[in-house]
């Protein structure tokens, strides 16, 4: 922890709000380019000293994630109902945000995903819509992001991946016993896997040390550095020009602006709690798809009555949620899934929606183990086996072992009426309204998730599984979400959207947003690698922009 | 000389990552020991001694240390002690209504750890679909397949039973089936 130190008062460049995936790319890429940046991050600044492998602190208690014992969220199915309290969704809070603790699966999306509505079709009661932006815009800052965060892969080896200008900075990662048994039933299926590209370093890389395959990746943080964090590969950077203060326990509740409606800069509670105000010269909003629409509605003014950058009322609108189905097959000899990283096969045969199914969507399919010892025992097991007694340890002692999952992770339709709003009664313990969740799958989602459990079992099968199982899809079960998605569209049309394709806000000048939250699709989850590389091509922009006065 | 001066390096970056499992290695071992017995801070023994019979039939002690051997009850009081000192009520009331069922299935019995290991099954088919038998169930697990620091897992018994080694680095192959690799490839 260094780099500069700002005054309240100082106007700097730009203040970042947030400083997880998308926050911490933005602090580099500013900072280096010249600009003067405070980073407001509301989690504290830990490092891999801190870390812990500790599976009560990190599952079952908060750990690296929201405290919903300080920050509650209600959630309810559908405006009719009233919201309850309950961790419907998830998010990293600490510098390094959700990259610190994500299982580091870093796909990039398709061609196809960002022009799926000229595609696909009209999808009754969704908002299906074509990005502004194609692939190939992205595609630059998608490599870029790649070789600055460090990324293992094999290039090319994906057929139904868009073209790539160059390869993975580090080889794949050693296959596990799960990836070597989905290749062995995927290509018995006909079926294309390929090594995962991973978020986590297979060699030593720019003075980072190679993985040491403790296996706890996700959820936890990393003890070697190995995981290619904001926190460990771009924040170094940023604090190093000199011109960027990350400023950790800083928790904003509002943006304010100047009678012109142009961004001023944000009050904030400091770890005393007590209000500061933080001067700007242009707001970079980077607070994950959940939290970025909170703090834009809690930001109204008169001239703002619902709101900052909502003159469309779409914010907090059209969220996207973390959908997936799981299934679980028993094999013969010990996989001991539980070393090693989390992912290292993948496969998109299943990722293309194809109107000729039926229904919209699809599913990116990897080979994984992410169960923790309590939490397989609590919940991968078979459901029909006993919960408890003789039986049920019995057979623990060799399901911990013996077993590997396939997990669907599948589309999720953009709907109006899916939101992030502000709870009416209940406050958070800074007296700030809670963040409320309105949310069902849309039929397809589930007809996805349905269709694509077939395909995951037949694999398994294939493998050679003694024994299959699945997992509940059911929405109770499907949170919380963690990958908060789309609720400030991207879009040329200011009615229709929030941010514009550069992810500056339609309705205020010197601010961009850059996060989940810009996402118009959903792709098949797994969005680090694109919440990443836009923040690159939003940071390239804001520059320019800066530089040209437009921002100031 | 470029890829000479290049293995040089990454062998100098391999020597730090030694050095840095080592100490990782430490720093894991010393925040998974298990602590001293200690008294009971929140339960009372009576209450202790029930939930011990509880959980010894969610992971029994045959064919091996259980619940009871894992030293779980601890771990629920330290959880009620601490990180879940807001659940105390419901292991009250839970722990209540459980009494009460025992006495309606077993009338004159005087504890539940005094049931014969049948009764005692009985009476968890009984209480199994509850709120407070998933809470108890709940905990059970994390303690018993947690870090011992938190007072239950002791000596590892958990880990041991499922075969999770708990160690800060492997080396591949990690299983059976990454180990007979070019046998798959045939």
């Amino acid at each position: 922890m260094s780099g500069a130190t700002f005054r309240p008062s100082d106007a700097v460049d730009f203040l970042v709000i947030g400083a997880g995936s998308a926050g911490g790319v933005m602090a580099k890429e500013l900072s280096t380019a010249g600009f003067r940046v405070v980073v407001l991050e509301q989690g504290p600044y830990l490092t891999e000293k801190d870390y812990k492998h500790d599976e009560i602190g990190y599952t079952y208690q908060a750990g690296l994630t929201n405290d919903t014992k300080l920050q509650p969220v209600t959630y309810r199915k559908s405006e009719a109902e009233q919201a309850k309290p309950i961790k419907a969704i998830m998010y990293g809070r600490q510098v390094g945000g959700g990259s610190v603790h994500f299982t580091a699966n870093y796909w990039r999306f398709h061609e196809s995903d960002f022009e799926e509505r000229s595609v696909f079709g009209n999808v009754p009661g969704a908002a299906l819509a074509d990005w502004p932006i194609k692939y190939a815009d992205l595609e630059p800052y998608y490599t870029k992001a790649e070789y600055d965060l460090g990324i293992s892969g094999l290039g090319g080896a994906n057929p139904f991946e868009g073209p790539r200008s160059k390869p993975y900075p580090l080889p794949p990662m050693p296959v596990k016993s799960s990836g070597v048994l989905f290749d062995r039933g995927a290509k018995k299926l006909g079926l294309h896997p390929y090594p995962a590209p991973m978020a986590i370093l297979s060699q030593p890389y720019q003075g980072r040390s190679a993985c040491v395959h403790c296996g706890f990746c996700e959820y936890f943080g990393c003890e070697m550095r190995a995981k290619s964090s904001t926190l460990v590969s771009v924040i170094p950077i940023a604090e190093k020009t000199g011109r960027c203060e990350i400023r950790p326990n800083s928790y904003v509740r509002k943006i304010e602006t100047d009678a012109h409606g142009r961004a001023t800069g944000a009050v904030y509670f400091d770890a005393n709690r007590r209000e500061i105000f933080q001067k700007t010269k242009a707001v970079v909003l980077c607070s994950n798809g959940a939290e970025t629409a909170r703090l834009l509605l809690m930001s109204k003014s008169k001239r703002f009555p619902q709101g900052l950058a909502n003159s469309s009322g779409l914010v907090g609108k059209y969220l996207m949620w973390d959908n997936g189905a799981e299934a679980l097959g028993l094999f013969e000899q010990p996989l001991n899934e539980y070393k090693s990283i989390v992912v290292t096969r993948v496969l998109h045969d299943y990722y293309r929606a194809d109107p000729k199914r039926g229904f919209y969507g699809g599913a990116g399919l990897d080979a994984r183990f992410d169960f923790y010892p309590a939490n397989f025992a609590l919940r991968g097991m078979p459901g029909d086996a006993p919960k408890w007694g003789a039986e049920y340890k019995k057979m623990l002692a060799t399901y911990y072992t013996h077993s590997m999952a396939v997990l669907a992770h599948t589309s999720s339709l953009a709907q109006e009426k899916n939101s992030i709003s502000l709870d009416p009664n209940l406050k958070d313990r800074w007296g700030l309204p809670a963040m409320r969740v309105t949310f069902d799958f849309h039929p397809d989602d589930v007809k996805t998730m349905k269709w694509s459990l077939t395909k995951q079992v037949e694999l398994l099968e294939a493998a050679g599984a003694k024994k299959t199982w699945t997992s509940s899809i059911a929405m109770e079960d499907q949170m919380p979400s963690t990958h908060l998605m789309g609720t400030c569209r991207m879009g040329n049309d200011p009615k229709l959207s929030v941010v514009d394709r550069n992810n500056r806000a339609h309705d205020i000048p010197n601010l961009l947003i850059a996060d989940g939250s810009s996402l118009v699709t959903s792709g098949r989850q797994q969005p680090t690698a694109t919440i990443q590389a836009l923040a690159y091509r939003a940071a390239d922009y804001a520059a320019q922009a800066a530089k040209r006065g437009e921002l100031g | 000389m470029q890829s000479t001066r290049r293995l040089w390096l990454s062998q100098c970056v391999g020597i730090a990552a030694l050095a840095d499992i080592a100490a990782a290695q430490q720093h894991a071992h010393e925040a998974a020991q298990s602590p001293a017995p200690t008294p009971f801070q929140t339960l009372d023994p009576a209450t202790a001694a029930e939930i011990d019979a509880l959980t010894s039939q969610i992971i029994p002690s045959s064919d091996g240390p259980g619940a009871h051997e894992a030293g779980i009850v601890y771990f629920i009081d330290r959880a009620l002690s601490t990180f879940d000192a807001d659940l105390r009520d419901s292991y009250r009331m839970g722990m209540s209504s459980v009494q009460q069922k025992r006495q309606e299935m077993f009338a004159g019995s005087t504890s539940i750890a005094t049931l014969t290991s049948e009764q005692q099954i009985q009476l968890m088919h009984a209480i199994e679909n509850t709120e407070f038998f998933e809470l108890l169930r709940t905990h059970t697990l994390y303690g018993f397949l947690g870090n011992p620091s938190y007072g239950g897992n002791r000596n590892r018994v958990g880990w041991k039973l499922i075969g999770f080694e708990d160690r800060m680095a492997y080396q591949p192959p990690f299983g059976y089936y990454d180990a007979h690799v070019d046998q798959e490839a045939k």
